[in-house]
């Protein structure tokens, strides 16, 4: 049984987060490096070019990448923090095993052998698939790849599944529909050419800031800029147009536009002939979708709705950009097609200026959704159910039909089998459900139910707590591989500094196990990660998703090549559809109607309030990193209730009060944030904490049925106002360290200038 | 020396509140894990509007003008440089005459620190710090004739505070009147557009 060894608080005194605030040796350290490592951001799917500085094998700051071409030197406070992860008090450096009390070090072999025997053991007892595989999309493209091929080959299981389950599964799956393929349709380098900039979804200000800088270089040409969220972010505010719609209802106000692109005579009948199939009954899906009825719907006015339409249809070129916020729902899918379908029917994608994309949210999100980590997919994004796509694949790996394992459930279908007893062994790969999945109760009493468990991370993130043995592996620095970035670039992570103590690189690790486990015929010439991105490439070729063209020579040399790039002579491909070819062997786009249904959580007496979820521009995802530098932490230490004045004076609460938040799933206690810029209806917390603190206690399982995202976008609550000493312990702890880490840096040591 | 055909624009309107530019600035050489960079939120009641605040580096800076022991030099390229450390006494006057509220006296040091424009970066040809990362360029370090082709709006460089002409170096891009402001949900919702 995989529950905690310690309390919760001797866990956190024992493994943090503690917050690192100076670089190695502290301000006073002479700051000159030995060697300067260009490399890329180890956060958010932007992927950020950045050159680290490293002295005497330690990350001791780092320095503005001003030539490469997407972000020109530009970083977050993420990415400029990012270097005091390296050399980080928590950061694990020996194997560990589970003991009653707590976790003690282990030698390496032992460590290796007691997992090779778990898994066997549960394998023989229970069937291979009693052992499960979830990896994360933080991973390197090779690690992605190797991954899948480690579940299916080295482990033999078919449940195997990734964290991009909880980003942008409904994006790609959506735009497969459409498009028969799934990447942004355009770089970025397309949005400063656009005369309308439609954001749906996506607080790009926090979660891909520097994004901003595009939207406002179209803006200084004269674009409009129309932002779609339910509240009123940092680059909504001096937009065009605003329209802040009831959660869970994006799909309601695109069939909206759609029906008024028609009625005002604003389609491109030439593109949608010549190009697309299925307009007439994408039309009639939405033919009783008028005005009144989007207003209704969405709660917005229909003068803005109209107001959309116009400046939507009217415009020579366009590009439209959507995240989590409308992926991250029961009705994802629809939602990202009901975008689509907004684009294509006014015939704006495949020429300058004109563009669409999801924005992935995690370093490698769209890399990592490409490689075969899916349980549902093989490299080169082919079907994991197709018997041509399995028979090349195999071929590939040298490996017979019979010993490739079919399609798997997907990451939340895991828990939810672990929590029945289905699953009884399970291997984490880069990935912290107890803090990203919904319903995080269910998800501690699943993970406290496995047999046997065994983590691969370089923090003890609190899933990682559960584990009976953890190996430490290799931060972002210390090895390395190839990204793809959210505009389909595929760049190169190049190693800075070596790993500490017994850490080792996960690839290694996982090619041991392999090997251990019997099967490392096919994963003994796996000896660097060049050699995994050169089996990719073949593995890949003839896919969708062809990296077949693309060496890490290459990659270096034009700072990034956007698949699909087929042979090495060719430049890679920045724009797709160009010439309004698509990739379905008829070569056309494909309308799918979206019909309007609900969310699956809808508010009612008992819970009456809309509660939405998302980022700060301080954190990232579940925090593992991010709450452990000290920096980011003082500017946001915990999570908070945003509330609009209007609902906040209906509970007496004012700025700062306590406030419980009680969903279906659990209840939690936070201080209001009283903002005019949230919708009176609807409440927002920022996700990044664990425990008490973390805002998928209230989240519920629901997943869309195409892509299997859960809703993490809509759930409704019930509001309550209480005392503070009814806030967590965890709440004052993290108050507290920001303070001191604030009165730290204002007490720094004399030094002269 | 910073050439004078560059300038550094500061648009508050673009500003997304990351705090890029805070962080940033106290990781360059010279004062280190100290940020010479302010971030003001205005009013999170009202609105997500944050302003960053960097020395405007004034053409006779009264910060100057009032340090009794003359710690304070402006450099012939227009920069206004922290306080030399044997001359300063620590006394606050820069801090309280500044009128944008730049100086800062650190404790531990008794000696006023304040941004010199990132001297190690820019006089080298490179950009300040906090404008090479800021995400949403908020912070813009260009050729003072590249501004117009790269913004509508317009710098200004000439301020009037209450009566006292205060001219600079560094420009502040005033707001396009014509753009909009949304900053309740509600009143979005009710149909005011
Ligand atoms: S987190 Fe994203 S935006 Fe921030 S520096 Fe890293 S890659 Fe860039
Ligand atoms: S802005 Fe303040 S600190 Fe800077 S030169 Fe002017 S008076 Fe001095
Ligand atoms: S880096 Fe730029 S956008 Fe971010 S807070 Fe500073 S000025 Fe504002």
């Amino acid at each position: 049984m995989s529950t905690l060894p310690l309390s919760q608080d001797q866990l956190r005194a024992q493994f943090g987060p503690h917050l690192n605030l100076a670089p190695p040796g502290g301000w006073l350290a002479d700051p000159t490096p030995d060697k300067v490592v260009e490399t890329h951001c180890c956060f958010c799917g932007q992927q950020c070019g950045i050159k680290l500085k490293v002295k005497d094998n330690k990350v001791i700051g780092f320095d503005p990448w001003e030539e490469f071409p997407f972000n020109q030197g530009k970083l977050c406070p993420k990415g400029v923090k990012r270097y005091l992860q390296g050399n980080h008090p928590d950061r694990l450096t020996k194997a560990m095993k589970r003991t009653e009390n707590g976790f003690e070090p282990m030698d390496w072999n032992e460590a290796m052998a007691r997992t090779t025997a778990e898994i066997q053991r549960i394998q023989q007892q229970h069937g291979k698939d009693a052992f499960a595989l979830l990896s994360g999309v933080s991973l390197t493209n090779e690690k992605s790849y190797l991954a899948g091929k480690f579940a299916r080959l080295g482990l033999q299981t078919r449940n195997l599944d990734y964290n991009g389950r909880l980003c942008m599964v409904s994006a790609g799956a959506g735009n497969k529909k459409a498009f028969g393929v799934d990447r942004a349709a355009n770089s970025w380098a397309d949005i400063e050419l656009a005369e309308v900039i439609w954001v749906t979804g996506s607080n790009v200000a926090e979660c891909s800031p520097i994004t901003t800088d595009y939207i406002w270089r179209a803006r200084d040409r004269g674009a409009l800029l129309i932002v779609v969220d339910p509240r009123i972010t940092p680059l909504a505010r001096t937009a065009d147009l605003v329209l802040p719609l009831k959660p869970g209802t994006d799909s309601a106000l695109t069939n909206g536009i759609l029906h008024l692109l028609h009625k005002w005579k604003l389609i491109d009948w030439d593109f949608v002939s010549a190009h697309t199939q299925g307009f007439e009954e994408a039309l009639e899906a939405v033919k009783d979708c008028t005005p009144e009825w989007t207003s209704q719907m969405t709660g917005l006015p229909v003068e803005a709705i109209e107001k959309a339409a116009r400046i939507w249809g009217e415009a020579k070129t366009s590009f439209l950009l959507h995240a989590r916020g409308i992926e991250h729902q029961s009705k994802g899918v629809e939602n990202v097609l009901g975008c689509i379908n907004m684009v294509l029917a006014t015939g704006r994608i495949g020429r300058p200026g004109c563009g669409y994309a999801t924005i992935t949210g995690q370093g490698n999100g769209q890399g990592g959704r490409e490689h075969g980590h899916k349980c549902d997919q093989l490299p080169g994004n082919r079907d994991i159910s197709n018997p041509e796509h399995r028979k090349y694949i195999c071929s590939v790996w040298g490996c017979t039909d019979e010993e490739l394992p079919g399609v798997g459930q997907s990451a939340q279908e895991i828990m939810n089998a672990i929590h029945a007893g289905e699953i009884k062994g399970l291997m984490l790969l880069c990935f912290n459900p107890l803090v990203s999945l919904p319903d995080s109760q269910f998800t501690r009493e699943a993970l406290s139910k496995l047999e046997f468990f065994v983590c691969l991370d370089f923090f003890l993130s609190e899933s990682a707590q559960h584990a009976d043995i953890v190996f430490p592996s290799a931060l972002h620095e210390e090895d390395e591989g190839t990204t793809t970035s959210a505009e389909g670039r595929v760049i190169k992570i190049n190693k800075a500094v070596d790993c500490p103590g017994d850490a080792r690189p996960d690839w290694q690790i996982m090619v041991e196990l392999a090997k251990r486990l019997g099967r490392g015929r096919f994963f003994d010439h796996f000896t660097s990660p060049e050699a995994i991105f050169n089996e990719l490439r073949v593995a890949s070729k003839g896919g969708t998703a062809d990296y077949a063209g693309i060496s890490y020579e290459k990659i270096v040399k034009n700072m990034g090549i956007f698949w699909p790039c087929p042979t090495e002579d060719h430049p890679g491909t920045p724009r797709l559809f160009e010439g309004g070819k698509f990739f379905h062997p008829d070569g056309k786009a494909k309308f799918i109607p979206t019909p309007w249904r609900p969310p699956m959580e809808v508010v009612d007496d008992d819970y009456p309030i809309w509660l939405t979820t998302g980022r700060v521009v301080f954190h990232y995802l579940s925090g593992t990193q991010t709450r452990r530098i000290g920096f980011l932490v003082e500017q946001c230490p915990h999570p908070y209730l945003e509330i609009h004045p209007r609902l906040a004076e209906k509970y007496g609460l004012v700025e700062g009060d306590a406030v419980e938040i009680t969903s279906r799933r659990g209840t939690m206690v936070l201080p209001a944030k009283v903002v005019k810029t949230i919708r009176p209806d609807t409440v927002f917390i920022p996700y990044h904490w664990a425990g008490a603190l973390s805002a998928n206690r209230l989240t519920a399982r629901h997943l869309d049925p195409v892509s299997k995202i859960p809703e993490f976008k809509v759930s409704a609550v019930r509001l309550k106002k209480t005392t503070k000493d009814q806030f967590s312990p965890e709440l004052a702890d993290l108050q507290r360290m920001a303070f001191e880490a604030r009165s730290t840096q204002s007490q720094m040591p004399e030094q002269v200038f | 020396m910073v050439p004078q055909d560059y300038g550094f624009f500061i648009d508050p309107q673009r500003c997304i509140g990351c705090r890029s530019c805070v962080g940033a600035c106290a990781e360059c050489g010279t004062h280190r894990g100290r940020s010479m960079i302010h971030l003001d939120e205005m009013d999170r009641f009202d609105s997500p509007q944050t302003v960053p605040t960097v020395c405007m580096h004034c053409e006779d800076p009264i910060c100057a003008q009032v340090c009794p022991s003359d710690a304070i030099k402006r450099s012939e390229d227009g920069v206004v440089h922290a306080a030399q450390k044997p001359r300063c006494i620590g006394c606050q006057n820069c801090e309280l005459s500044c009128p944008f509220g730049v100086p800062l006296v650190f404790s531990g040091l008794e000696q006023m620190l304040k941004c010199d424009l990132c001297y190690d970066r820019t006089s080298v040809g490179h950009k300040p710090m906090c404008a090479t990362v800021c995400p949403s360029q908020a912070l813009l370090f260009v050729r003072k004739d590249e501004v117009t082709n790269l913004r509508h709006n317009k710098p200004l460089r000439d301020f009037l505070i209450g009566s006292v002409r205060v001219k600079t170096k560094n420009a502040i891009m005033v707001p396009d009147p014509e753009t909009p402001l949304h900053l309740d949900a509600a009143l979005l919702i009710d149909g005011g557009l």
